[in-house]
C-alpha cells in the first residue's frame, strides 16, 4: 500500500518536472529566457493576489470537471463528452439565471445550479442509456453528443436566447441573485469544488452506490454475480458524471462569465480529463493538479506580455504533463479492463 | 557429463510481510520430472514464477545449463529455453491450431506466411512428442485439454529444455489428465526437464521422478514416489496426519427445495447445452452431479443461479418459480453459489479480501445501513472468516490478487458457506485447494447438509462426488441419464454412463 501512495504522488510530480524541462528547451530555442517565463508563471499564477484569485477560480472549475471524469472512470466509463455536458449545463443555468426575476439569492442561485446540473445529467445520462440498452460505447456517443450540443447551444444563443440590439452574439446578463458571492475576495466556486471532491471520495468509499460503481468498474461479471445491476450502474454513472459536468458549467457561468457565449467554455471538459488522469482517478488527489493547471492557465497571457513567449507554450506544457503522467496509467487501466472481461488466470496463482 | 539442467540457489522472496520463498534451493536434471507439493500459499507458484522471470526474487540465483539468468526477465528465461504453460491460455480463439503455434515466429515464403510449412512443422512436433492434434482445428472449438496441448506445443516449438506446469490438471477431465501425464513422460524421455505442480497426490505418484515439498516458503523435504504413499506425502506437506476420512452420518433428506422441470439452456456459442433436464433436490442431502466437462453442467449451474437466461422449461426454489430472476433475486431466495470460474465471476481482483468476503452481501445489515456502508463491520466479519477458513494472509486489507490460487478459492467458499442459505450450489468447490483444506471444506458441506441445507455439488473429481454425495446424478448431453446410490456403484459403471452408454 505504502509503495503505491508514493508512486501515485511521484509520477505526477516527475512528469511535471520533465515537462517543464522540455518546455525550457523549447522556450530557449525560440530565443527567450525560460527563467523569465517560469518566473512570470509563478508570480502571476500564485504570488500576486489577483493572480491567486484567478488561479483558484480556474482550479475550482478544473476540480469539478475532473471529478465528472473521475466518477465515470471509477465505474469503468470514459466520459469524453464532459464538454457537451458543460455547455448544456451552462446554457440552462444562464437561462434560468436571467429569466427568473425577483427571487432572493438563496432561492434563485440554488434553483439555477440544480437546473444546470440536471441538463448536464440529461446529456450524460442519455449516453449511459444508449450504452446500457444498445451497447453503444460511451466514447463514441459522447463525442457525437459533444458536436450535437455545440450546435444546439450555438443555435439557441443566436436565436431564442440572444440579447437583442447587441453587435456580438450573447445571452442577456445573469441576474445578481444567481451569481456566486465571493468570500473575502476569493472565489467560492473553489471552496464548493473542494467540498465536492471530499463528498465524491466519501461516496465512493462509504456508500453502497460507491461500492456498486467500484465493482462494475473493476469486474462486470463479478458485479452481476454479486447482485448489482450493471445496466443501472452504467446509466447512473453517466448521469452523475454528466450532472457534475453540467454543474461545472453552471458554476463557471455564475462566478466568471456572467452571460453565455459558447467560446467562453472551450476546453473545460477536456482539461477535466487531464486533471482526472493526473489525479489517477482519485477524487481528492486531483486537487493539486487542478491548482497547478489553473495557475498555468491564469498566467498564460502574462507569459506572452512579460516574457514574450507564445501562449501556446502553456498548451504544449500541459500536453507534455498529460503525456508523461498518464501513458502508463492509461495502459494499466485498459489492460486491467481487458483482463477482467475476457480471461481467467491460472488456478495455481 | 553434468546432467544438471536447472539450479536454484538460496532463493528468497518476500511480499510485504510474507516470506513466500525462504532460502529455497532446488535442482532439476535433464529429463527429470520434479513435482512441487505444498499447501495453499506454501510458495510453489512464486518459485516457478521466479524461474520464468515473472517474479523478481529478492536474493538467490537461478542457473540453467551452467548460465546464470537475469532475474525478473521473462524474455531472458525464454531465450534460455524455459517454457511455462499458464492455466490462462494465451491463444487466439478464432485461429487454427497451426496458426496459433506459429504466431510470433511465422515461417514465410517471401512476404507471405507459408501455411503448408506451418502445418508441417506442427505435425513434426506433435509426432516427435506424441501430442496428437489436428493442426487445422479452430482453437475455440477444442476442449480445454486440447487447448492446453496447443499451449504445450507452442512452448516446445521454442525448443524448451525446461517446461513448467503450474496446476495444469486442475481444469482437466480424468481422461485428459491421463493423456497429459503420458505427454509429460514422453517429454521427459526426450530429455526435457519438467516442474509439475499439483495438489493431487495420485498424479504426483504416477509421474514424478522426485518430489519436493514446500511448507511456509521453505523447502522441507524431498521424496521419491517409490518410498512414498499419499499419506506420507500429506504428512510432509501439512506437518500433521491427514485422515482421509469424513465424518459422514446418514442423511435425513426432507422436502424438495429445488425442482427443475424440462429445462433448456444455451451455451455461449448459442448451442443448446442443457437439453430438457429434470431433477429435484431435497433439503438435507448432497446431490453430486457427475459428468465429463462440457455436458451442460456449467450452463445448468449458471441458469439455476440467474447468471444465464433459459430457453424453455422452468425451475422453482422452495416452491417459488425462479425462472427469469437475476442473481440477486435468487441469492435473496436463499441460494449460495460457488461459481466455477472464481476469477471471472466470483472475485473482484483489485478489491480487498475483506470486501470480497461480503461481495454479495454488501447491502445487507450489518454491512450497510441504508445507503451508508459499515466498513468496520465488514472488516471484523472478514477477520473471522479468514481465521475460520484458514485463508493465508497477513491482513484482509490486501487485495485478493495477493493471495495464492487456493486461498482465493477459500475466500469464495468462506463467503458462500457462511450465509444462512437453504441451498448451496457449488461448482468445482475444491479446485486448486490443498488436501488438508479439502478435508475441511467437505466436512463443512456435510455439516451444512446435516443442518438441513440442500447441496448441489458439481465436480469433475469423481472421488469427491463419490465420497460426499448422498445421491449421484450422472449428466450426459445436457440431461440427467441416471441417478445412482453411492453405496452400490462402482467407478467403471459411472465412467460408462458419463461417456454416454445407456444403462
Ligand atoms: N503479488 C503478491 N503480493 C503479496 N503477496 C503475495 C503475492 N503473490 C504471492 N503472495 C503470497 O505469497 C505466498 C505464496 O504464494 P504462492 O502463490 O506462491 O502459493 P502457492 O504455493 O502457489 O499456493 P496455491 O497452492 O494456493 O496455488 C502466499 O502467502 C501469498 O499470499
Ligand atoms: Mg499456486
Amino acid at each position: 500500500m505504502k509503495l503505491k501512495v508514493t508512486r501515485d504522488v511521484l509520477v505526477p510530480i516527475a512528469s511535471v518536472l520533465v515537462a517543464l524541462a522540455i518546455g525550457a528547451i523549447l522556450i530557449a530555442s525560440q530565443g527567450h529566457s525560460p527563467m523569465t517565463a517560469y518566473h512570470v508563471l509563478i508570480v502571476k499564477g500564485f504570488q500576486s493576489t489577483a493572480g491567486l484569485q484567478s488561479t483558484l477560480s480556474k482550479a475550482g472549475i478544473l476540480i469539478m470537471s475532473g471529478l465528472a471524469i473521475t466518477i465515470g472512470l471509477r465505474a469503468g466509463l470514459f466520459n469524453i463528452g464532459a464538454q457537451g455536458q458543460v455547455l448544456s449545463g451552462a446554457l440552462a443555468f444562464t437561462y434560468v439565471g436571467y429569466r427568473l426575476h425577483g427571487l432572493p439569492i438563496w432561492i434563485h442561485l440554488p434553483v439555477a445550479l440544480v437546473v444546470g446540473a440536471a441538463f448536464g445529467a440529461l446529456v450524460g445520462g442519455f449516453a449511459g442509456f444508449l450504452k446500457a440498452t444498445r451497447g453503444v460505447h460511451e466514447v463514441i456517443s459522447t463525442i457525437m453528443l459533444n458536436s450535437i450540443m455545440a450546435g444546439v447551444v450555438d443555435y439557441l444563443t443566436q436565436n431564442q436566447f440572444r440579447l437583442q440590439g447587441q453587435p456580438n452574439t450573447r445571452t442577456p446578463e445573469i441576474l445578481h441573485s444567481a451569481r456566486l458571492p465571493h468570500i473575502f475576495g476569493y472565489p467560492s466556486g473553489f471552496l464548493i469544488a473542494v467540498l465536492l471532491a471530499f463528498f465524491v471520495s466519501w461516496v465512493l468509499k462509504k456508500t453502497t452506490t460507491g461500492f456498486e460503481f467500484e465493482s462494475v468498474g473493476r469486474n462486470r461479471n463479478a458485479a452481476w454475480y454479486a447482485g448489482i445491476s450493471v445496466k443501472k450502474t452504467i446509466v447512473l454513472g453517466m448521469l452523475v458524471s454528466g450532472a457534475i459536468a453540467g454543474f461545472t458549467g453552471a458554476i463557471f457561468s455564475s462566478e466568471t462569465t456572467g452571460y453565455f457565449v459558447p467560446a467562453f467554455y472551450s476546453g473545460i471538459g477536456f482539461d477535466g480529463i487531464t486533471v482526472a488522469l493526473l489525479g489517477r482517478a482519485n477524487p481528492k488527489a486531483l486537487i493539486p493538479g487542478a491548482i497547478f493547471i489553473g495557475g498555468m492557465r491564469s498566467a498564460q497571457s502574462a507569459i506572452q506580455f512579460e516574457a514574450g513567449v507564445a501562449p501556446d507554450i502553456i498548451n504544449l506544457l500541459l500536453a507534455l504533463v498529460l503525456f508523461f503522467a498518464t501513458a502508463p496509467f492509461l495502459a494499466k487501466l485498459l489492460k486491467s479492463n481487458a483482463k477482467s472481461i475476457t480471461t481467467t488466470s491460472g488456478w495455481g496463482s | 557429463m553434468d546432467t544438471t539442467l536447472l539450479r536454484i540457489e538460496n532463493l528468497s522472496k518476500t511480499f510485504a510481510t510474507v516470506k513466500a520463498n525462504d532460502n529455497i534451493s532446488l535442482e532439476v536434471n535433464k529429463g527429470e520430472v520434479v513435482a512441487l507439493l505444498g499447501e495453499n500459499g506454501a510458495g510453489k507458484s512464486t518459485l516457478v514464477k521466479s524461474v520464468f522471470g515473472l517474479v523478481k526474487p529478492d536474493s538467490g540465483t537461478i542457473t540453467i545449463k551452467g548460465e546464470v539468468i537475469e532475474a525478473g526477465d521473462t524474455a531472458a528465461a525464454i531465450r534460455h529455453g524455459i517454457g511455462m504453460v499458464h492455466q490462462h491460455f494465451q491463444l487466439v480463439p478464432v485461429m487454427s491450431v497451426a496458426e496459433n503455434i506459429i504466431l510470433g515466429d511465422e515461417p514465410h515464403k517471401g512476404a507471405f506466411i507459408s501455411y503448408a510449412e506451418a502445418r508441417e512443422s506442427v505435425k513434426e512436433l506433435s509426432d516427435k512428442f506424441g501430442l496428437d492434434i489436428d493442426p487445422d482445428a479452430i482453437v475455440e472449438d477444442l476442449p480445454v485439454g486440447l487447448q492446453q496441448r496447443v499451449e504445450i506445443l507452442k512452448a516446445l516449438r521454442k525448443n524448451v529444455d525446461l517446461l513448467i506446469l503450474d496446476e495444469p490438471t486442475a481444469v482437466l477431465t480424468p481422461q485428459e489428465i491421463e493423456e497429459l501425464l503420458q505427454v509429460i513422460r514422453n517429454l521427459s524421455s526426450q530429455g526435457v526437464g519438467i516442474i509439475f505442480i499439483t495438489h493431487k497426490l495420485r498424479e504426483v505418484l504416477a509421474v514424478a521422478d522426485r518430489i519436493v515439498v514446500l511448507r511456509n516458503g521453505k523447502s522441507v523435504g524431498t521424496a521419491t514416489p517409490k518410498e512414498s504413499t499419499e499419506s506420507s506425502l500429506a504428512q510432509l506437506m501439512i506437518g500433521r496426519e491427514v485422515i482421509f476420512r469424513l465424518d459422514k452420518k446418514e442423511a435425513k433428506p426432507g422436502a424438495v427445495v429445488l425442482e427443475i422441470d424440462d429445462l433448456y439452456v444455451k451455451d455461449d456459442r448459442k448451442l443448446m447445452s442443457v437439453n430438457g433436464l429434470s431433477l429435484s433436490l431435497h433439503a438435507g442431502e448432497i446431490l453430486g452431479v457427475a459428468g465429463v466437462e462440457g455436458n451442460g453442467q456449467r450452463e445448468l449451474v449458471e441458469a439455476l443461479t440467474g447468471m444465464r437466461p433459459t430457453v424453455k422449461g422452468s425451475f422453482s426454489i422452495l416452491g417459488e418459480v425462479a425462472i427469469g430472476k437475476n442473481p440477486h433475486a435468487i441469492h435473496t431466495m436463499g441460494v449460495s453459489h460457488v461459481p466455477e470460474d472464481r476469477e471471472k465471476d466470483g472475485l473482484i481482483a483489485t478489491l480487498s479480501i475483506d470486501e470480497n468476503l461480503v461481495l454479495n452481501q454488501y447491502k445487507n445489515p450489518p454491512f450497510a445501513k441504508g445507503w451508508i456502508r459499515n466498513i468496520a463491520a465488514v472488516n471484523s466479519y472478514a477477520a473471522k472468516m479468514i481465521e475460520k477458513f484458514d485463508v493465508r494472509t497477513p491482513s484482509g486489507k490486501y487485495p485478493i490478487n495477493s493471495l495464492s490460487g487456493g486461498n482465493k478459492q477459500k475466500v469464495v467458499i468462506a463467503r458462500e458457506m457462511s450465509q444462512d442459505s437453504k441451498i448451496i450450489i457449488a461448482s468445482q468447490p475444491t479446485r486448486g485447494i490443498d488436501i488438508g483444506s479439502i478435508e475441511f471444506i467437505h466436512n463443512q458441506l456435510l455439516a451444512s447438509r446435516d443442518s438441513g441445507v440442500a447441496v448441489l455439488l458439481v465436480s469433475a473429481e469423481l472421488d469427491e462426488i463419490l465420497s460426499i454425495s448422498d445421491r449421484i446424478a450422472v449428466m450426459y448431453g445436457g440431461k440427467i441419464v441416471a441417478i445412482l446410490d453411492p453405496h452400490d456403484v462402482d467407478r467403471t459403471q459411472i465412467g460408462r454412463l458419463m461417456a454416454g452408454a445407456t444403462q
